[in-house]
């Protein structure tokens, strides 16, 4: 025996082969296709034996055990039910399908989707992962979409398979929520644990959701009330698809998994009111909407609704016997509709037609096709000698055994048998008004018998009709009840699959339902009268409408909150900032600390009174440009003579060159933005800007003073330790940066060069207006260089590289470093450019912006590869001391290589933004000399 | 001192937001300059304040915690990448655009006042 996995990557194998049949015969084609599947059918058989005698098998492999995901699958007895179904009738389809499909459908297609969704069904019945089953689940939508829009130039078939896809989509994603509350639960989603842990789910808080989640994806499967409505609407597929899918295969999905699940989750009064009158609401409404149907697929659709319904109602009885007989029932449904739907397939090739007031008498001219989809129909009303009357009759007797709608149990077997009555009156339509009731009436083709092997596979179900009907014992006993036990988990109970029982009260509501159809299809003019008189419900129409309004609504949702507005999502992002930090603090009632607070000197006072007073004048002149940036700077300033003050010299230094660059920038930037800020805000969004501003700075003040008189731990106490004997520098903020976290730091000037590159291709090619003159028409000056100042920077260059390189070598152990040298070289480089103009610098330097970054790049991450070689991790440092006679003692560091590649970073990048910047503003724009 | 810290955070912090809802992009991108001092100055102050501390080590002073300094450093640097890339982005809009609101076109014409 071949491994289980084999079964479906046949089928999948398969999908491939019918692809690449696009060259050979139709005959070819369809050989091609069957032979994997029909391999697949041996291997499931090579294991009948053993699983009728009880086995069961698993085959998995794990995947993520810790998450619980595996690829794991099961053949059991309800399983091979499953799989014998899905393999034959799917071979019997293929054959069906080879003379179905005319000469410009394209099969190769037709078949390969038809086997990825056979695939797909394999899956659903033989995992034994929830998951993983879901996800074949999913399969069986798409692939169910493709095949039911397979003639995708019809405007119906696509909505229908729209329809399909969306209703079947969305039970699915519930489905999943559902599994996913299982496994919360039991712990696994491994199917034989969970079928184990029946009582802990039922116990379960959770387990109303887990039911109605699973039960809805069942429902939309299985197309009960009320989401019934798709499956008519996906008859716009090819007959085949329907006799495939939507009678034997993937309707019964939904029944499968409430039956694979049975024994965790029924057994409960929710279980049984929930699928119970679901099932009945759908067997009474399929019922009888199928005798009102003129088109021939139309009226097996809806027949089919009504006979998953009643599968469904059986499984909601919470009994053993009811469970065996909805085993029973899938498989006589699974033949007789699905042979039905290959005659209707048939009908229709041969008449061009399906609808019923035009099909009459076809009797004279297909005889042999009538036979066969007479008899068909006939078990599908439940005739005694056909298979379908063995379930029906079982089925009456279970709603007859039910107590648990107390006194009004008797309501169940009664709309039963009503329901049996309109089974019985469709069938009769199905057989009396397509073949006899007169002569066809203006049939496109005239009708004759079908190519001889397209009635093959009917004839293979019909007869199998036949056979179960008349020995049951024979040709499913064992079969039924392997797969009842492993739906039960246990031992089935007693049964008999007997034609005759005696006289009882099931075979006299077969009797009763008999008599009731033949009358009711007796006077059907009456009833079609009847039905007349009520406006007829186009369910697309229902559905289209409600799909459009979801739409509205969200267009309507996503207009109001994506307006294009950047403005307002800064608006909406403080707003939210304001709430998420307002609503804690009103919690904060200890917002003082124990810690004693520093002393108030007069100079802080003043410092402040000048930081107050610039921020204010930014704030309320900000449309006066000029005056506004100038404050802006002096704000900046304090800010770093806070540093200062408060013992943080790097980050003092730091601010105070990183000030200066911002303020040459900004100055660049005024030139190219508009002279004037025109005022747009309205006083009322002034307001309501002042007081979010107001809020959000009370909170940030608030929590300041909060934090900073609040004493706390950190972990710089290891990093103090460290600093000198592991760092081998004194300057803990600098060894912090270049060894301790060299990783971060490397991360942030990664992100400063790209900054710069991403400014370099935003400038180029960009097309600017240049101002020559300023709002009041006087031209600007045309003394660009001015001598003085020219003079004096070129002096300052060497000098200013001589300063940087001092705080770069001594930046390890005293204030410096890195960054702050690398800002002080890009400061007096800038110097230059704007003393003495690009061209000057153009001339002179040869430096290559990106190419100096990209060199600061390779060094810090080569020092960092660097320490690999002597095994120990990436950035690890190395340092040691040194003497050189003059020098005197000196050390040498591995961070200092890697704070070189930070230096030359910050250099490339500064200049790179406002060397390209500064050079638009002369007439060596960047487009012009290229 | 305490105090003022926390008053000049709450202004800078107050004036950032006020200007970064501004409709021009020049007072924006002054707006996010001014944002970034009031954030620096409060990551700074997570260090708690300490005068006249060691810059460097030093035995008998006390250390400032330097995490928050290593922290902000960083952090002046990469604000000064952002308020370029904001500012040339607000030339590039202006020269593409047309204008230089942040909405990329004038309210006038997107019916912004409701």
């Amino acid at each position: 025996m071949l491994n289980l996995f084999w079964i479906p990557l046949l089928t999948l194998i398969g999908v491939f082969v019918s692809l690449s049949t696009s060259k050979v015969s139709r005959t070819a084609c369809a050989f091609a296709t069957a032979a994997l599947p029909a391999a697949a059918l041996a291997i499931v058989i090579s294991y009948a034996p053993s699983i009728l005698d009880g086995q069961s098998y698993v085959e998995r492999f794990d995947w993520i055990p810790a998450a619980g995901l595996e690829l794991a699958f099961r053949l059991d007895g309800f399983a091979l039910l499953f799989t014998l179904l899905i393999l034959g009738i799917g071979l019997l389809v293929i054959l069906y399908a080879r003379y179905y499909l005319s000469e410009q459908d394209n099969m190769p297609r037709f078949y390969a989707m038809l086997i990825l969704f056979m695939t797909a069904m394999l899956g659903i019945v033989l995992s034994e992962n929830l998951i993983q089953l879901w996800l074949f689940w999913e399969l069986t939508s798409i692939s169910s979409f493709l095949l039911i829009s397979f003639w995708n130039n019809k405007s119906e078939a696509r909505k229908g398979a729209r329809m399909a896809l969306t209703i079947t989509g969305m039970g699915g994603l519930a489905l999943f929520a559902g599994f996913l509350l299982i496994g919360q639960v039991v712990g696994s989603y491994n199917l034989t644990d969970v079928l184990a842990q029946g009582d802990l789910i039922r116990g379960s808080e959770l387990y109303p959701f887990i039911l109605v989640l699973v039960l809805i994806g069942a429902f939309t499967k299985s197309a009960q009330f009320p989401f019934h409505f798709w499956l008519p609407h996906a008859m716009a597929a090819p007959t085949p698809v329907s006799a495939y899918l939507h009678s034997a295969t993937m309707v019964k999905a939904g029944i499968f998994l409430m039956a694979r699940l049975y024994p965790a989750l029924a057994g409960t009064d929710m279980w049984f009111l929930i699928v119970t009158l679901t099932g009945l609401a759908t067997l009474l409404v399929g019922a009888y909407m199928a005798l009102f149907k003129h088109d021939l697929k139309g009226l097996l659709a809806y027949s089919t609704i009504s006979h998953l319904g009643l599968i469904t109602l059986l499984l909601g009885l919470n009994s053993k016997l009811a469970a065996v007989a909805a085993t029973f029932h899938i498989i006589n449904h699974a033949t007789f509709k699905a042979s039905l739907f290959m005659a209707a397939g048939i009908i229709d090739h041969e008449t061009g037609s399906r609808d019923m007031r035009k099909l009459n008498g076809l009797w004279r001219y297909m005889p042999h096709t009538a036979m066969l989809a007479m008899v068909a129909a006939l078990a599908m009303a439940g005739v005694p000698l056909l298979n379908g009357f063995l379930s029906k009759e079982m089925f009456f007797a279970e709603t007859l055994h039910q107590g648990s709608l107390g006194a009004l149990s008797w309501i169940l077997p009664v709309l039963a048998t009503v329901a049996g009555i309109f089974s019985v009156a469709y069938s009769l339509r199905f057989i009396h008004d397509v073949f006899f009731n007169g002569e066809p009436i203006n049939l496109p083709k005239t009708p004759h018998e079908p190519p001889r092997y397209m009635k093959i596979p009917v004839e293979i179900l019909v007869a199998l009709c036949f056979v179960v009907g008349i020995a049951p014992g024979l040709v499913v006993a064992e079969i039924l009840h392997s797969a009842a036990t492993s739906l039960l988990q246990g031992d089935t109970p007693y049964y008999s699959l007997a034609i005759w029982h005696g006289f009882n009260f099931p075979l006299l509501m077969s009797f009763i339902a008999l008599i009731g159809g033949i009358v009711v299809y007796g006077s059907r003019k009456q009833l079609f009268e009847f039905q007349a008189q009520f406006p007829e419900r186009d369910a697309k129409a229902i559905f289209d409408q409600n799909i459009k309004r979801i739409v509205d609504t969200a267009t309507r949702i996503y207009g109001t909150l994506e307006n294009g507005s950047l403005q307002r999502y800064t608006m909406l992002f403080i707003l939210s900032v304001a709430l998420f930090t307002t609503v804690p603090m009103t919690k904060l009632i200890n917002y003082e600390g124990e810690l004693p607070l520093l002393p108030v000197d007069g100079v802080s006072i003043v410092a402040t009174i000048i930081l107050v007073v610039s921020a204010l004048v930014t704030l309320i002149w900000h449309r006066k440009r000029m005056i506004a940036l100038i404050a802006v700077s002096v704000v900046g300033l304090i800010v770093s003579l806070i540093f200062a003050r408060f013992s943080a010299p790097d980050l003092a230094l730091t601010q105070l060159s990183v000030e200066v660059v911002t303020v040459i920038l900004l100055m660049l930037a005024l030139f190219f933005l508009p002279q004037v800020t025109s005022k747009a805000a309205s006083p009322s969004s002034v307001v309501r800007d002042l007081g979010l501003a107001t809020l959000i700075g009370g909170v940030m003040a608030t929590i300041s003073y909060a934090m900073m008189t609040h004493p706390h731990t950190s972990i710089a106490d290891f990093f103090i330790a460290n600093s000198k004997t592991g760092g081998g520098g004194t300057n803990v903020v600098n060894v912090i940066l270049v060894d301790f976290r060299g990783f971060d730091t490397f991360g942030e000037i990664t992100v400063l060069g790209i900054a710069g590159l991403g400014i370099y291709k935003l400038i180029a090619r960009m097309k600017l207006f240049m101002p020559s003159a300023d709002l009041n028409g006087i031209p600007w000056s045309n003394d660009h260089h001015p001598m003085m100042l020219a003079t004096v920077s070129r002096a300052l260059l060497p000098l200013a590289l001589l300063v940087s390189a001092y705080i770069f070598l001594r930046g390890h152990n005293l204030p410096g470093g890195g960054f702050i040298a690398g800002l002080v070289t890009a400061v007096a480089l800038i110097l230059q450019y704007i003393a003495n103009g690009v061209d000057f610098m153009r001339e002179r330097s040869k430096l290559n912006y990106q190419w100096l970054i990209s060199v600061g790049l390779i060094i810090a991450g080569a020092t960092g590869i660097g320490s690999w070689l002597f095994g120990y991790p990436f950035l690890s440092s190395w340092f040691d001391y040194f003497y050189l006679p003059g020098v005197g003692k000196f050390e040498l560091a591995s961070a200092m290589l890697f704070d070189l590649g930070v230096y030359l970073t910050v250099i490339g990048s500064t200049l790179l933004i406002l060397g390209n910047l500064g050079a638009l503003t002369t007439h060596a724009r960047p487009e012009e000399s290229n | 001192m305490e105090l003022l810290i926390s008053l000049i955070i709450g202004l800078l912090t107050a004036v950032g937001v006020f200007l970064v809802l501004r409709g021009r992009t020049f007072p924006v991108v002054l707006g996010l300059t001014v944002l970034s001092y009031a954030v620096n100055l409060f990551i700074f102050s997570a260090g708690r304040l300490v005068i006249d501390g060691a810059a460097v080590l030093k035995s008998g002073l006390a250390t400032p915690d330097p995490v928050p300094q290593a922290l902000v450093l960083t952090a002046i640097v990469i604000g000064f990448a952002m308020t370029a890339f904001a500012v040339i982005l607000a030339i590039r809009a202006r020269a593409d655009l047309g204008n230089d609101h942040v909405d990329g076109r004038l309210p006038e014409q997107s019916g912004e006042q409701k």
